[in-house]
């Protein structure tokens, strides 16, 4: 369990080398997008149009933050994450299109975008469920919004970051997934655990 | 005095203590299971929830941004006054710690889709009312977060399957919940009744600190061994694997029918939101889970 610090961008080279269970830190650029900010640049991308980052070895994280505007000026109330499982018809495609490195999030990811991130180099963070002020507090900066259209959990936050973490690489490059693993542990131990009820 | 805007005041400054700090016996168990648990990754994660715990005091923001649908527990002794000011001084509660803590909305119309924006619709807030002897009014303030929620589940078991049934469903519960409710958890388990009434009480069991077990030494055992037996199963924090899956099992009974054995599973997660106070007749208020400042 090596402790990592990062800063975007990202090079492909750097991800590859972390391993499950790795715990990491991302410092400089982050997009928030959940599922509508997911399609919207996928049809951008496929109609050939550009959105408004270049996300290239930058972090995406699952979330629909609380934002408040004071003074022309937005500030993150709270951010925690949200399910990921639901990207998961988006994120291979999303990685393969615009090749951010790391993905942040909760509860996992299926084999789908595993495979994803070992094809196209890219890991996923597991941020920890309901820790939103600790998530709120390494958000230094709102750089911008984009796609508000979509409502405020779904637009598009580029967020400038400071050590934002610890996220667990709970998938890497390589195939791995920390969330398949425990699950057939935990099947595992079913048996076991009847025995010790009597049942 | 006005009976209506002590309670609408009393209930804005629980739901704000529920959101921004943990009982005590909660803070202590995940304070515990850091200390305990065996698996580095989930050790990673115990200690990100004591951060974000710590902050969220220290701040006065809400420890989680799904800050639940709004249930209230009101013990309203029978000689108090203005009884029925207190339906509507909770709605006003709600409206109002919605915007000055802030609270996020959660409350939606099942057929418009539409987001009222300040917590309250139809039943909501939730008020579950019991009539006690006295002059006083306990309210219990008990936001209830969608996550864990979505895993929550009712068994109509097999009465000859008894205490055994009960203790499958149970594990099976936590089994197919994984990393969905945010673990560790607290589960509630509510026996007996009628499926209604189990899943009631498995909810309100949900108040009982979890440092204090059932009073009945037959049923602190059985909460004692479906707790040892979630920790076997290796989910841990956060689905991350690890020892710690719950911090606490409590259960609560009601007499059945011959022919029904229900068992409801209330599942929490580790943001196991919730204060209570006690308003006496002349006004003044007694904190019971938080002190304040």
């Amino acid at each position: 369990m090596a402790v990592y610090k990062l800063k975007t961008p990202i090079s492909e080279e750097d991800v590859r080398k972390l391993k499950v269970n790795d715990v990491i830190y991302v410092t400089g650029t982050m997009i928030t997008a959940r599922d509508s900010a997911h399609k919207r640049a996928l049809d951008f991308f496929k109609d050939g149009k550009e959105i408004p980052i270049d996300l290239q070895g930058l972090a995406v994280f699952h979330c629909g933050p609380i934002v408040k505007k004071e003074d022309d000026k937005w500030t993150v109330v709270a951010a925690g994450p949200t399910t990921s499982t639901r990207m998961d018809l988006f994120e291979d495609e999303f990685i393969k299109a615009f090749k951010v490195r790391v993905v942040i999030g909760k509860g996992g990811m299926g084999r789908r975008t595993t495979e994803g991130m070992e094809k196209y180099g890219a890991v996923y963070g597991a941020f920890t469920g309901g820790a939103a002020v600790l998530a709120a507090k390494a958000i230094k900066k709102v750089r911008s919004v984009e796609w508000l259209d979509l409502g405020m959990p779904e637009a598009l936050w580029i967020l400038e970051v400071e050590d934002f973490g610890p996220l667990i690489v709970a998938i890497d490059a390589h195939g791995n997934n920390v969330f398949e693993n425990v699950q057939k542990q935990v099947k595992g131990n079913k048996q076991k655990i009847y025995e010790r009820l009597g049942i | 005095m006005d009976i209506g805007s002590v309670v609408e005041n009393v209930a804005v400054e629980l739901l704000r203590q529920a959101v921004t700090k943990l009982p005590r016996d909660v803070k202590e168990a995940l304070q515990r299971a850091h200390r305990e648990e065996e698996s580095d990754v989930g050790k990673t994660q115990l200690e990100a929830i004591l951060n974000n715990v710590e902050l969220a005091e220290k701040t006065g923001t809400p420890m989680c941004q799904d800050t639940g649908v709004i249930i209230f527990y009101v013990k309203a002794g029978a000689q108090a006054k203005g009884l029925d000011k207190i339906e509507e001084a909770l709605i006003n509660a709600t409206k109002r710690a919605t915007k000055e803590v802030p609270l996020r909305p959660n409350s939606v119309g099942i057929l418009t889709r539409k987001n009222t924006g300040d917590n309250t619709g139809r039943y909501i807030p939730y008020i579950n009312w019991k009539i006690v002897p006295g002059d006083n009014i306990e309210l219990t303030a008990f936001p209830k977060g969608g996550g864990s929620e979505n895993v929550c589940a009712l068994g109509m078991i097999r009465p000859g399957e008894g205490l055994n049934g009960l203790k499958k469903f149970v594990i099976d519960t936590v089994l197919n919940a994984g990393a969905k409710p945010c673990p560790p958890n607290i589960l509630g388990v509510g026996v007996g009744g009628g499926a209604d009434i189990a899943m009631k009480i498995a909810k309100a069991a949900l108040s009982r600190p979890i440092d204090k077990p059932n009073p009945d030494p037959e049923l602190a055992k059985l909460e004692r061994e479906l707790y040892e037996a979630a920790n076997m199963t290796g989910i841990g924090p956060m689905g991350l694997g690890g020892k710690f899956t719950v911090l606490g099992v409590n259960v609560d009974h009601a007499n059945r029918h011959p022919a029904s054995y229900p068992v409801a599973v209330a599942v929490q997660c580790w943001a196991a939101r919730r204060a209570s106070a006690r308003i006496h007749p002349d006004g003044t208020v007694e904190y019971l889970t938080h002190k304040v400042v």
